[in-house]
């Protein structure tokens, strides 16, 4: 309830409120949905006021269980594109993305699972090594972005990086979403929904996957060992993609 | 032209073309210079601050000097910190600034930004990529008008996943 209180007393209008009285609403829910001692099945991202800076003690990560994610289910991808005010050019090949279903089978048993591919926010991003602008770059509370005022759109990004995850905007924009500018000529990278995210709400992509209640996408801070996506990366066993090349990617996976 | 009169006679008519030359080209300044002035008066009410809200920011005189550097600095904050204060973000500028006509800052030399910028002839970057609109009625798909199979969507295969392999 003291958490409640304190959003009650931060927030600025009255949309503000509405957004944080209903995920105070969820949380309230979550309580009585653990699923194993200490590990429950919705998490709350914390909100700081707007005037303070990204905290550098916060990881922002996700947790992915691909055995939730559902086989030809597109949900996420559909509310990143809706978030992100994209819409199809007409010519995927060269649209850009941010996220990705992937579809994987084992050859010998059939066995088939699915699951998203996006940024996978790593603690030391090649993207940012080869960056010759520094418009590539690692926020305090560990999300990778594109500063677009600086990207001179060489996409030595979209080379260096190991998840595919970086893609360029080949066409002009209209009707962008007045939270998420972007326009042709730059590089594009999944933001973890950062202006979401400030707010206190959560990314597009995870709140789809929970309205579509399949709940594979988990969203939080992996410093914070009271978090709910901490706790479960403590408890089950759990992936990076690509581990080998030592990134510490912020994105996890249970089941590949 | 072994005629000294007639000689003398284009002289004088030289002379008074070089007199008439001058004067001509005095009114033509004269007549320039005045329509210069009418001109900025005209275009100086014409860029009267076109505003929903009662006073900017900070007062007129800074704002139409100094304007992009309280953008720059705030893009900056915004971007890289994640301070989120809306006080000098363009969406804020954006907000209140953005024309009945047509909803929004850009689209004719009306509106409030593209007006005084064609009028000091500088180009006006920012609505490449950010939108010219208040929020609530920019973006179609934020108003739920586009269809959902217009959104991206990203298809296995159709994807140059095949790229990476």
């Amino acid at each position: 309830m003291s958490n409640m209180d304190k959003t009650q007393k931060d927030a600025g209008s009255g949309r503000q409120f509405t957004r944080r009285q209903f995920v105070g609403a969820g949380v309230a829910a979550a309580a009585g949905l653990a699923i194993a001692p200490g590990v429950t099945l919705l998490d709350l991202a914390h909100a700081r006021p707007a005037d303070q800076a990204a905290d550098g003690a916060k990881r922002w990560g996700m947790l992915v269980d691909t055995n939730l994610c559902k086989n030809g289910c597109t949900d996420c991808v559909a509310a990143c594109g809706k978030e992100n005010g994209f819409a199809s050019t007409g010519h995927p090949e060269t649209d850009p993305q941010w996220i990705r279903k992937i579809e994987l089978k084992e050859i010998k048993s059939g066995r088939t699972h699915s699951l998203p591919m996006m940024c996978q926010h790593c603690a030391t991003p090649p993207c940012v090594d080869v960056c010759p602008t520094g418009a590539s770059f690692k926020r305090a509370d560990g999300i990778v972005l594109v500063d677009r005022h600086i990207c001179i759109g060489c996409r030595y990004c979209m080379m260096a990086c190991p998840y595919k995850a970086r893609s360029f905007v080949h066409e002009e924009h209209h009707d962008q979403n007045p939270d998420v500018p972007r326009g042709k000529g730059c590089v594009e990278g999944c933001t973890m929904c950062v202006q979401r995210v400030d707010r206190d709400l959560l990314p597009a992509c995870v709140e789809a996957c929970k309205a579509a209640g399949h709940e594979a996408m988990l969203f939080g801070d992996l410093n914070d060992p009271n978090s709910e996506i901490s706790k479960r990366v403590a408890t089950y066993a759990s992936t990076q993609v690509r581990a080998d090349l030592n990134l510490n990617t912020g994105i996890r996976y249970r089941g590949i | 032209m072994s005629n000294p009169a007639s000689f003398l006679n284009w002289q004088i008519a030289l002379n008074w073309r070089i007199a008439l030359n001058w004067l001509g080209a005095a009114c033509a300044a004269l007549l320039l210079f005045g329509v210069a002035i009418s001109g900025a008066g005209a275009d100086e009410g014409k860029h009267q601050i076109d505003a929903k809200g009662d006073k900017c920011v900070r007062d007129t005189e800074y704002m139409r000097r100094n304007h992009m550097v309280l953008l720059k600095h705030q893009r900056d904050d915004t971007m890289r910190k994640g301070i989120r204060t809306t006080q000098y973000s363009l969406k804020n500028c954006v907000d209140c600034h953005a024309s009945p006509k047509n909803n929004s800052v850009i689209g004719s030399n009306d509106n409030f930004c593209q007006g005084c910028h064609s009028y000091v002839a500088v180009k006006l970057d920012c609505f490449e990529c950010h939108s010219s609109k208040p929020k609530d009625t920019a973006h179609p798909l934020q108003a739920g008008q586009m269809q959902a199979g217009a959104m991206v969507t990203a298809p296995p295969g159709t994807s140059s996943d095949e790229g990476r392999k």
